[in-house]
């Protein structure tokens, strides 16, 4: 999860800047490699330069094996499965002839034409990847079959490739891609080649099998936190519990006593204990005397951060859209509303708690870690051990959970830090604690919201103020450009609705003391909640039906207005609820994807909330495998309703007051709604889907508990006692 | 505090001598001593399911189990699940179904839904719900796990 890439990089000059290349693989065979979306780059010219051009191979070696090594790591999201069905459906081979690997950021092989690093986030894989890699298996097939028909003294086109085989039609001869691929690394790679219509597909669009499965059912899978090395300690570690703060001085001579406890290293801010196992380790910590300077934040709390967001969101900010004129239109309106829409700080939690293995050494330095930033793991070690970048050796890992927090390399600094103190490989695990009170959160935001409606309630004006902090600013400063970027306003540029007067500002706020990062549907995560939660109040204010008013504002976005009413249709919108019980309506077009959510939600007296039902209409383009867009708008749901009931992180004296799952809560399986997903079939080109489940959740959820309520919430979670009779 | 000597401990019916305190928890002598990573940790305070194992085919939470309170108990782990029916059946329709996102905690899952399914071959809904209500998944793959057990016990059923 991460920036998300504008829609309109979408579909111009693919593959302007890729180019293919064959040659013989190391052992024989066909290797073919290729360079991808850096146009994701310069259609935007703001992330930096090395972000989005990772780089893939396709390998058949002489046995008719296929490899395709995967540029995007796999976090649950499906691209080890998707990325090959690219490929295999134009190099006409089945999925499960194809093995997978990942790309690494460097090595032998790869050397050349992996420059720089990897990003794999903002729901980007499949938007970034879905020609190139295409083009990439069609360029094989083609060059497999030239190697044929040569062999053969036959015209190529005489020739077609089906199953790993190349088949001349005339003469019923047949060879398989082991036998061709030598043959075929010395073809020249066309400038050209056809790829199949979407009415030809034969894998794409059918529900195929996950790949990486099944060693993730049997605990074989090793994600980095089971990384082998021999000879590796095991080392916990205790952050100032204060941002900013320093380590002071710690006793260690109780921990030292305890059993297969061997070292204890401190940094600036940081305690470690290393040890022969985590037990021992865990142990240890909690017999260290710990001093702590608390630094400047000591007495900062939550209240504090929001008292001056609210001051500093009543000065105009940037203007990011200004379109008719807002001032004169609410002025000349029938009726105006003003309110203000907050959200809170939230954790990433991902089932993996952080982790990663390191062994420095004079020459050189190796990393074991579940990372969606190779190239950026590289870097920061080669910085801080001062070694140049390709004698650090990252070895990628699958991750156990992504949502953004893999996106940042501070615990991959902190390992190497304190693996610069170790003789030997060291894996530092943080404890769930250390994890959810050392993230970088998703901001908290405090919006003013303004709008007015005409005599038939009809919004005619529409005023966004949002204020808080900037990701992109710190993370890929060239993108925040004049006083924004376009993350912190994902969402509430492109409302969807027709609006004559609208004006969008960025207030920038950055809160002291308390880190901000991409989360789970980044932007939208906020802004979608802000705009479908006002949009409802609108609709309230005019005493229409929330569905009924979102249509007549959608009469020119045939696309979001299809989601729209095919999500109300199969939720059975209009039909009659019992007491304290109503739906709650949500639309969107974010990541490239539209979608429409409907919550039925059931509040009891004394004001729990029960989300019974959720309806999701989705059209993100073409569909790759039905299989993974089912499993991740459900994942995403999953994850904007533990936002929207239980989470935020709040701080105390500079301290994150959460810790662990019982003031950090996930959605457990008895508290799950029952989940419809309505795939719309579309031609259109593929729209992110990793994300936008879980900011439509959270409106449809509100504003479902405004219909059963009459109680309107402007900022989640939501809280019992607002919600009680 | 822990008294320091060694531990004689059974593990998907191997024994196995280990030099820890006795109050280290099962599951870091699992992954660090023994190098059997596929139990997992997630919480380290049974809050979130990832580390369950059986202790004489009753799930357990190995992250609060010390290691000196096993005495002769025999432990499951999900690496030898597979070799029971009702685990290979678990695996199976966990694939079929394509339950798996991450997969981290799918461990846990699937040890806690094979105790289910050996003390209750017919789970209704809320039978499910309270089995699996302490196993979280942070990948939301709640809905494919239920169906995944129902469709294991309705084949079991059949047999
Ligand atoms: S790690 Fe044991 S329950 Fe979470
Ligand atoms: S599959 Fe990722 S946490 Fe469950």
């Amino acid at each position: 999860m991460s920036i998300r890439v504008r829609d309109d990089t979408q579909s111009a000059n693919l593959s302007r800047r890729g180019f293919l290349r064959a040659s013989v693989a190391a052992g024989g065979g066909l290797l073919i490699a290729f360079s991808l979306p850096s146009r994701l780059v310069d259609a935007r010219e703001t992330i930096e330069a090395e972000s989005f051009s990772p780089d893939g191979f396709i390998r058949i070696d002489p046995y008719g094996r296929v490899t395709v090594i995967v540029p995007q790591v796999e976090m649950g999201q499906g691209t080890f499965t998707s990325c090959p069905m690219l490929i295999a459906e134009e190099l006409e081979v089945a999925l499960s002839e194809i093995q997978t690997e990942q790309a690494p950021p460097d090595g032998a092989l790869y050397s050349n034409s992996l420059i720089g690093s990897q990003v794999t986030g903002g729901s980007t894989s499949i938007r970034a990847f879905y020609e190139p890699l295409r083009k990439a298996g069609a360029t094989a097939r083609e060059m497999l079959i030239a190697a044929a028909a040569t062999t053969w003294s036959v015209e190529p086109s005489s020739c077609r490739a089906e199953s790993g085989n190349v088949i001349h039609e005339p003469s019923g001869r047949k060879l398989g891609y082991g036998a061709l691929a030598e043959k075929a690394a010395m073809v020249p790679v066309p400038e050209e080649v056809a790829l199949k219509e979407p009415s030809a597909f034969k894998l794409i669009g059918t529900p195929a099998k996950r790949l990486d499965t099944p060693d993730k059912v049997n605990g074989k899978t090793i994600y980095g936190i089971d990384a082998k090395v021999p000879g590796m300690k095991i080392a916990t570690l205790a952050i100032c519990p204060v941002f900013g703060g320093k380590l002071k001085g710690v006793d260690a001579s109780k921990a030292l006593q305890i059993k297969n406890v061997l070292q204890v290293v401190q940094t600036a801010d940081t305690v470690a204990v290393v040890a022969t196992n985590m037990g021992a380790a865990k142990k240890g910590l909690a017999a260290l005397e710990i001093e702590w300077d608390a630094g400047p934040n000591a007495k900062l709390t939550t209240s504090d951060i929001v008292a001056d967001m609210a001051k500093a969101s009543e000065a105009d900010g940037v203007l990011v859209r200004h379109e008719g004129d807002v001032p004169k239109a609410l002025e000349d309106a029938s009726q105006t509303l003003e309110a203000i829409y907050e959200v809170p700080f939230l954790a990433h939690t991902t089932m993996e708690p952080l982790n990663c293995t390191v062994h420095v050494r004079e020459e050189g330095c190796d990393i074991w870690v579940g990372t969606q930033v190779i190239g950026r793991a590289q870097a920061v070690a080669a910085e801080l051990t001062g070694l140049p970048p390709e004698k650090v050796v990252v070895h990628n890992h699958m991750l156990g959970g992504g949502f953004g927090r893999r996106l940042e390399v501070d615990f991959i600094a902190k390992a190497v830090e304190i693996a610069k103190q170790v003789d030997g490989p060291v894996k530092l695990i943080w404890s769930r604690e250390e994890d959810i009170q050392h993230d970088l959160y998703r901001p908290s935001f405090y919006d003013r919201l303004h709008a007015g409606l005409d005599s038939d309630g009809m919004p005619v004006a529409w005023s966004h103020r949002i204020c808080g902090s900037s990701v992109i600013a710190r993370w890929a400063s060239p993108a925040f450009k004049d006083g924004y970027d376009f993350d912190t306003v994902d969402g509430a540029l492109e409302m969807p609705y027709a609006i004559p007067n609208v004006r969008l500002q960025y207030v920038r706020h950055e809160p002291p003391g308390i880190p901000t990062g991409f989360w789970r549907s980044v932007g939208p995560s906020h802004n979608i909640f802000v705009v479908e939660s006002f949009i409802d109040e609108c609709a309230a204010a005019a005493n229409k039906d929330p569905l009924e008013y979102r249509r007549a504002l959608l009469a020119k976005a045939p696309r979001a207005l299809a989601v729209l009413e095919l999500a109300a249709e199969k939720a059975g919108w209009g039909e009659k609820l019992p007491e304290r019980s109503g739906r709650g309506i949500a639309v969107q077009n974010v990541f490239a994807s539209f979608m429409a959510q409907v919550a039925e939600v059931e509040v009891s007296k004394s004001g729990e909330a029960n989300v019974k039902r959720v309806t999701c209409a989705v059209d993100c383009g073409v569909v790759i495998n039905p299989n993974t867009i089912e499993a991740q708008v459900q994942s995403a749901i999953v994850y904007g309703l533990s936002a929207a009931l239980f989470d935020e992180i709040t701080l105390k004296d500079g301290r994150v007051e959460q810790s662990n799952f019982h003031d950090y809560r996930a959605l457990h399986m008895n508290e799950m709604p029952s989940i419809d997903i309505h795939i719309v079939k579309s031609d259109e080109a593929p729209g992110g889907m990793g994300e936008p489940g879980t900011s439509a959740l959270v409106p449809a959820v509100f504003n479902a508990v405004y219909a059963a309520t009459g109680v309107r919430l402007r900022r989640p979670p939501l809280k019992a006692d607002h919600l009680k009779v | 505090m822990g008294e320091a000597m060694t531990f004689k401990i059974k593990v998907n019916d191997v024994e196995h001598e280990v030099d820890v305190d006795s109050d280290i928890p099962l599951l870091w002598v699992l992954r660090d001593v023994l190098g059997m990573t596929g139990t997992k940790f997630g919480c380290g305070r049974a809050l979130c399911g990832a580390c369950t194992v059986h202790v004489n085919g009753m799930p357990m939470r190995s992250c609060v189990m010390p290691v000196g309170d096993l005495g002769e108990s025999s432990v499951t782990t999900i690496e030898a699940i597979g070799d029971t029916p009702i685990g290979e059946e678990l695996q199976k329709a966990w694939l079929d179904l394509e339950v798996v996102q991450c997969g981290y905690c799918q461990s846990g899952q699937i040890m806690s839904a094979a105790a289910l399914l050996a003390s209750t071959p017919e789970p209704t809904d809320h039978d499910i719900d309270t089995a699996m209500a302490g196993n979280i998944c942070r990948c939301g793959t709640y809905v494919r796990i239920r169906e995944a057990i129902k469709q294991v016990a309705q084949t079991s059923q059949g047999d």
